[in-house]
């Protein structure tokens, strides 16, 4: 996520075991216009891609687009706005949603709705009219870095992207030192920080994402029925949108440097601590001292 | 449901809960297959799979299932899962080490899981003028009532739970007990089964898919 939150969370989330997960009703502490009983009053939007829906055809048609995003997009939102309304999750923003709802990989029911929500948002904006070709220097530069050649990164990311079985994504992502942004697990730093990796993720889970392509059947199917790995070169050659990753990349980095430093106040403060903490032994038992009764 | 199937679950594109994905049962149904004499043997006694023809043309389940969905989804998905089942059974019989072959799983569980269930589903399906969509009777009715209360209550929680399921997945309402538990009906719920016809309205294609069900074959 390029904007996500880095502080940690600031509430407590309790979800109790069984069948049923209730989300605990807050204490109205804000003041907030109660509705009449009926109306869905929980705020996530449903977004429009950043051009129109016929924009990207004849690459991805705008039948596509009014079932993907008309459709199914919109009722991710709408099924996310009826699981919060009246919820602590109601009236926060989208990322603290996922974030709340993923519970350290034991996700609650809003997790879902709210994980393809923003996956979808992500994937428009991961796409433009006449998109394709090259990406920046800067992201060139980490690519041929991380994967060798831009082919050799392609054909990576093709590869991922056919493979995943069944409903999901296939992602581009930074992966910095720390992914502990809240509930997110906290991998082990290893040699692949601050590297670009691709990733595959069955239905809504994502990583940090710099670029995505949706494989669910749906998202293809009209338009190349089984042929997903014509979806994926027309996607790479004519639809992704190099401009956004390289956005992403900045947020991510600036991101990655914010934890890093973090850190290292947290490590400072540590040994400062410890060495107040530890101070010259006092002698007890001087030589000079003249309590011994013996002579 | 046990754990090991549980798992299974959840590897099967997030499908979760009663949906069944009974990897014990699809080595069972391969040694059947396997065991059947008419079947050509390749050099190492291994089986080469093939699809299997339908027992209906294309168009005959009309209007529940659009032939243009019937022809897709026999000929390129289900192809696809036999094309790339026998060659992963050629891979993990050349395989020279223990990872290779584990690496291999994956690929035999999905490609071959996939080929066994769709086997399965076109036999699970018939036109109506071949008995498609009448309900069961005798012995399968009896179980239906006792287990679910009544056929209506059984299509009602199928048709649900089709619908909840999440990404790509199958309903499997009917697994004989016993030793090995083997789906007698299955319904195909990810999207290649019903987009071209009925888009993202899932529960309109289990609605009508119980049209041209064949519940002769489950009995």
């Amino acid at each position: 996520m390029a904007a996500a939150v880095a502080t940690p969370l600031k509430f407590t989330f309790s979800s109790s075991h069984g069948s049923t997960r209730r989300l605990q009703w807050r204490n109205n502490q804000r003041s907030v216009k109660r509705p009449y009983r009926g109306a869905i009053t929980a705020k996530i939007e449903h977004k429009p891609p950043p051009y129109s829906l016929e924009a990207l055809e004849p690459h991805m048609s705008r039948e596509t687009f009014e079932y993907h995003w008309g459709k199914h997009h919109r009722a991710y939102v709408d099924n996310l706005n009826k699981q919060i309304v009246g919820t602590e999750l109601d009236t926060m923003p989208l990322e603290e949603i996922i974030l709340a709802t993923y519970n350290k990989g034991d996700l609650l029911p809003p997790f879902n709705n709210a994980a393809q929500v923003w996956n979808h948002e992500f994937f428009w904006e991961s796409m433009k009219p006449g998109g394709g070709g090259q990406p920046s220097q800067e992201v060139l530069d980490l690519i041929k870095r991380d994967f060798g050649s831009f082919e050799a990164f392609v054909t990576e990311f093709k590869a991922a992207a056919a493979t995943q079985f069944g409903s999901g994504w296939a992602w581009l992502v930074y992966k910095a030192n720390k992914l502990n942004v809240g509930n997110a697990v906290n991998p082990l730093p290893s040699e692949e920080d601050k590297k670009l990796v691709v990733v595959k993720s069955p239905n809504a889970i994502n990583p940090l994402p710099l670029l995505t392509i949706d494989v669910w059947e749906h998202a293809y199917y009209l338009d190349f029925q089984n042929r997903r790995p014509d979806y994926i070169s027309t996607f790479m050659e004519k639809l992704v949108s190099w401009d956004a990753v390289s956005l992403r990349l900045e947020a991510a980095k600036a991101r990655a440097a914010e934890r890093e430093r973090e850190e290292e106040r947290a490590r400072n403060e540590y040994e400062g601590d410890d060495s107040q903490t530890d101070p010259q032994p006092v002698e007890m038992y001087g030589t000079d001292s003249d309590d011994s009764e013996a002579d | 449901m046990d754990n090991k199937t549980g798992a299974m679950d959840k590897n099967w594109g997030g499908a979760i809960g009663p949906v069944r994905l009974i990897v014990d049962t699809l080595m069972v149904i391969r040694t059947l297959i396997t065991r059947n004499p008419a079947a050509p043997l390749a050099s190492r006694g291994l089986h080469t799979f093939s699809l299997p023809n339908l027992p209906y043309d294309y168009g005959d389940l009309e209007p529940a299932i659009s032939a243009e969905i019937m022809q897709l989804h026999h000929q390129k998905h289900h192809q696809a899962y036999i094309t790339n089942y026998n060659k992963a059974l050629d891979q993990i019989q050349a395989a020279a080490d223990a990872p290779t072959v584990v690496k291999l799983q994956s690929a035999i569980k999905f490609n071959g899981g996939g080929h066994v269930n769709h086997s399965i589903f076109w036999t699970n399906l018939a036109p109506v003028r071949a008995g498609g969509g009448e309900p069961p009777r005798g012995p399968l009715r009896w179980a239906i009532d006792n287990n679910f209360g009544s056929f209506e209550a059984l299509i009602q929680k199928m048709s649900a739970e089709g619908a909840a399921v999440q990404g790509s997945g199958w309903v499997d309402p009917l697994v004989s007990k016993g030793a090995s538990l083997v789906p007698l009906l299955g319904i195909d719920v990810w999207e290649h089964a019903y987009y071209l016809q009925y888009q993202n309205v899932r529960p309109d294609y289990l609605e009508n898919i119980w049209k041209v069900v064949n519940w002769k074959y489950a009995s």
